[in-house]
């Protein structure tokens, strides 16, 4: 079994979740309230696990960064969540998206997770329709769905481009409703510095109050990370200001391993990058490429002119486009998984058809999809022999009102109107499907300590579908935790209050005061956001939509040494006690700086492409990633040791009992 | 381009405050307001000064901690955007900005430009959910058919992102559209009906309790509004108001 045990029950695949439940150990009502459990990040996972075990009767101190619950990046989230309901009635069921789970994430999760995800995925529709979350409606009343990278079916559920505003606001009220009783205590404008062990187990966390500075203790008998992905150690990403891994790699260097880093999701409808000056990207929803087709021109002379302002997009005729997604993967067109539309974009890019005038952006081109609602829309409008005016008026109506506020966003930061010339679009990092290593239960390597949604590794292997984030998150938060969680905790009834006086808390308090120390004591030559957009380029550059063993090396070797130059030379302005903005970015970009070079040595171990992670020296002659399931057939969790390079690998073979490999093709 | 701009400068919550001049050059129409101060602060961090404190996250107009009255405009002068959302383009070479917090007595300003809305949260605690359990043994989602109209209703009101712009615009200071928007997405969805009652009077109670003022119809607010919230949606609250003080 090794030090990795995956604690997967027996039996078969789809009985092993309710089997599971049947068996586990519960803690009687009176019990529960006498057991804390701090849960850390507010989002669709922390929320939801916030809510549902406050309401089964636990204590729950919930921290967040951001001055509100509701502010957690979950609410940026756009195009919708999955769910195996067959509403549709287009062949819809849990083994599909299981499947189509399994293989969108090209064969490197965890089967038994997977399974579950999709088993409890149309409770998560019930349960959100249940607290009002307003997801578009058709008009019989019935709930709509559309159609996401990677699939055949219809099973996305959404509420306009604004699904993970709605989810988290359900969530959030959840929440309100056990704050209101007295069952959370939320504790906003605080950030976790670090975890806190006795005996081996989790048992609480040191926090610094955002506002005042101070440095406080919270115990528990368990404590869940649910505090997002690290995609911010590129600098430049569609993650909110301040994500950031700090609980996440805090966890690790007390013991917690850190599974597949180099797993990150480049999503290829971001709006591109506008020069140097830019602090974020932004994200155009895949939905889109439900209506939208992708292109390039097909000669290189008519991309330099576009490129030089001599010619309009709109001037191209058809045969002069390239709708280079159509033409490669005939099956799946537009709607390929991110990470192959990702990549064929940069192909595109690189060989100079680019259309902006970095040459790093393609069309994202609604022309078709309004003449055919328009056209559509005129018939069941009764209107005889409509004019070609009244069509594209007709059209860009059902266009705005399915993807309205994203036009708008797109508008407002390129001051172009894509409704009259094609979006320009480039990948941009986007999801981290990398994070904690935990078991079945949700376990990372430290007892008691739980990870849920983006922050662990679990279920999206090596590409995240579109519209699972939001399923994982909720599954994760609403169903799975608070089940498994009791069964820890059922050991727990007689330990009573976790004092906070002992010597565990002394040495983490002191540590995160040295740590601070140590930060605002830089000699103060450049600001924090210098390294960050140092790292930022680094891992671009180097660890980014393809990678090579060489570069990959070269980037272990600059990261480590931005890593010392930053301690040695970063300047916060201040001081630690209050509000200090500068001081909580430093010590995130701490984190990055040392996350940043694990994952170069975890893609650099990785001698194979698979999914998100594209080798140059493992591919197929047509460019396709090519998968060593002999060789790699497995998630590499990762032990801290100091040094990132001292890192040590474990491996949790990865067994498929349900579903046979297959080389990924979506042609 | 080059401005001259005005910033509330205040050390936390008990000091006084007042405005300071800085000069920035070098701004491009392609920055948002937000990265425009980025470069601000990088340049005070170089001159060992104290970079001004505001909050911001999401940077894409959806998780509402931007807030920022830009002449005297929450958000700036634009329409139907967030400050983040808003680019430099909008504004000429010499320019003055003045940038000020959101101003409200519910609202204590915390540090420069950073505010408190924690009042924003507690009367979202105080009723805005359907006290459903969480457990999954909920009925069949497809087993309660809504109106699409209702449904679409009901999403636009619930579209608010609780920044608060409303209340800064407001010369009242009154949080009605804010509350409202809550209000009226569970009005309008059966969902919502069974604790309307209790749920209406009691964020009507904590709103007022929260120090913020009554609403006289001026409409401010929704021109304000990021995200469009419509003044309707106050018209509705008010009538669960008196049907629920009718019930009693």
């Amino acid at each position: 079994m090794g030090v990795l045990d995956s604690k997967v029950p027996a039996g078969p695949l789809a009985n092993k979740w309710t089997d599971y439940k049947n068996h586990i150990n519960l803690v009687n009502p009176a019990n529960k309230r006498n057991i804390d459990i701090i849960v850390v990040g507010t989002g669709l996972a922390g929320g939801a696990a916030a809510a549902t075990l406050a309401e089964l009767g636990y204590n729950v101190k919930t921290f967040c960064y951001q001055d509100s619950p509701r502010r957690a990046h979950s609410i940026a989230a756009q195009g919708g969540i999955n769910a195996a309901k067959n509403y549709q009635g287009d062949g819809d069921s849990n083994y599909r998206l299981f499947y189509d789970t399994v293989k969108g994430g090209d064969y490197r999760s965890r089967e038994a997770n997977v399974y579950r995800l999709a088993e409890v995925s149309g409770n998560i529709i019930d349960q959100c329709v249940a607290q009002g979350v307003p997801f578009a409606r058709e008009y019989g009343g019935l709930l709509d769905n559309r159609s996401f990278g990677g699939v055949l079916v219809s099973r996305t559920f959404y509420a306009k481009g604004q699904t993970g505003q709605q989810l988290l606001l359900g969530a959030y009220s959840a929440m309100n409703r056990q704050i209101n009783r007295g069952k959370i205590k939320s504790h906003n404008r605080h950030e976790m510095m670090d975890l806190v062990k006795v005996d081996g187990k989790a048992r609480g966390i040191i926090a610094r109050n955002l506002v005042t500075g101070e440095i406080e203790r919270h115990s528990a008998h368990a404590v869940v990370l649910a505090t997002g992905g690290y995609g911010n150690v590129f600098f430049l990403s569609t993650n909110a200001m301040g994500s950031n891994v700090m609980a996440a790699w805090r966890a690790h260097r007390k013991g917690a391993f850190f599974a597949n880093p180099c797993y990150t999701q480049i999503h290829p409808t971001c709006i591109p990058v506008s020069g140097e000056h830019q602090s974020k990207l932004t994200l155009m929803s895949e939905s889109l490429r439900n209506d939208g087709r992708i292109w390039v021109p097909k000669r290189k002379e008519d991309s330099i002119a576009i490129r030089e302002g001599k010619l309009k997009p709109g001037q191209l005729k058809e045969e002069d486009r390239d709708y280079y997604l159509e033409r490669r993967y005939p099956a799946f067109g537009n709607l390929v998984p991110r990470d192959v539309a990702s990549r064929a974009a940069k192909e595109r890019c690189d060989a100079g058809f680019g259309v902006n005038k970095t040459g790093e952006a393609v069309y994202l081109d609604f022309a078709a999809a309004i003449e055919r609602y328009g056209n559509e829309k005129a018939l069941t409008s009764g209107i005889k022999n409509p004019d070609q005016a009244t069509i594209t008026q007709l059209g860009k109506d059902v266009v705005e009102a399915k993807y309205g506020n994203l036009f708008q966003m797109y508008e407002k930061i390129v001051d172009e109107n894509p409704y009259e010339t094609p979006m320009m679009i480039y990948p941009a990092v986007h999801y981290t499907m990398g994070g904690l290593w935990v078991d079945y239960n949700l376990q990372t390597t430290i007892e008691g300590c739980y990870a849920a949604g983006e922050a662990n590794f679990s279920d999206h292997g090596a590409n995240r579908l579109g519209a699972s984030a939001l399923m994982q998150g909720l599954a994760d938060g609403y169903f799975v935790l608070p089940y498994t969680i009791g069964d820890y905790l059922s050991n727990d009834i007689r330990t009573g209050t976790i004092p906070t006086n002992t010597p565990e808390f002394d040495t983490a308090e002191n540590e995160v005061k040295a740590r601070l120390e140590k930060l605002m004591s830089g000699k103060g030559e450049h600001s924090v956001d210098y390294y960050h957009k140092k790292l930022g380029k680094i891992m671009w550059n180097k660890c980014g939509m393809s990678r090579n063993a060489k570069e990959l090396q070269e980037a272990i070797d600059e990261i480590s040494a931005l890593r010392a130059d930053f301690w040695e030379n970063v300047k916060i302005p201040g001081s630690a006690n209050g509000i200090n903005q500068e001081l909580e970015k430093a010590g995130r970009v701490a984190d990055f700086l040392e996350l940043g070079e694990l994952f170069a040595k975890d893609a650099l171990t990785r001698n194979e492409s698979c999914g998100g992670h594209f080798r140059e020296e493992y591919q197929t002659p047509e460019g396709e990633a090519m998968r060593d399931d002999e060789n790699f057939k497995f998630a590499s969790a990762w032990e801290y040791k100091g040094e990132p390079k001292d890192a040590v690998l474990h491996k949790e073979e990865l067994v498929y009992e349900n579903i046979e490999l297959k080389t990924r093709s979506y042609k | 381009m080059k401005l001259n701009l005005k910033i509330w400068r205040q050390e936390d919550a008990k000091s006084k405050g007042k405005m300071v001049n800085y000069s920035l050059d070098g701004v491009e129409g392609d920055m948002s307001f937000l990265e425009m101060l980025d470069i601000l602060n990088e340049q005070l961090i170089n001159k060992n000064e104290e970079p001004v404190v505001f909050d911001h996250d999401c940077r894409e107009g959806i998780c509402g901690s931007c807030s920022l009255m830009i002449n005297g405009e929450p958000h700036g002068p634009d329409r139907m955007i967030t400050t983040c959302q808003l680019h430099m383009r909008k504004f000429n070479d010499g320019d003055t900005i003045v940038i000020e917090p959101f101003r409200a007595k519910a609202f204590p300003v915390i540090k420069d430009l950073m505010v408190d809305r924690s009042s924003f949260d507690r009367i979202q605690q105080a009723g805005a959910y359907v006290s459903v359990n969480t457990s999954g043994n909920t009925q069949d989602a497809n087993s309660i058919p809504i109106n699409k109209e209702d449904a679409d209703d009901a999403f636009y009101a619930a579209a608010c992102i609780g920044c608060g712009a409303c209340v800064a615009a407001c010369k009242n200071a009154s949080a009605m559209l804010f509350t409202s928007a809550k209000v009226s997405q569970y009005a309008l969805l059966p969902q919502g009906q069974v604790e309307a009652t209790e749920r209406v009077e009691n964020m009507v109670r904590q709103m007022d309790l929260e120090g913020f003022g009554n609403c006289t119809n001026t409409g401010a607010c929704e021109i304000e509004c990021p995200k469009g919230i419509s003044l309707e949606n106050i018209a509705r609250m008010n009538r669960e108001y008196y049907s629920a003080s009718v019930k009693g």
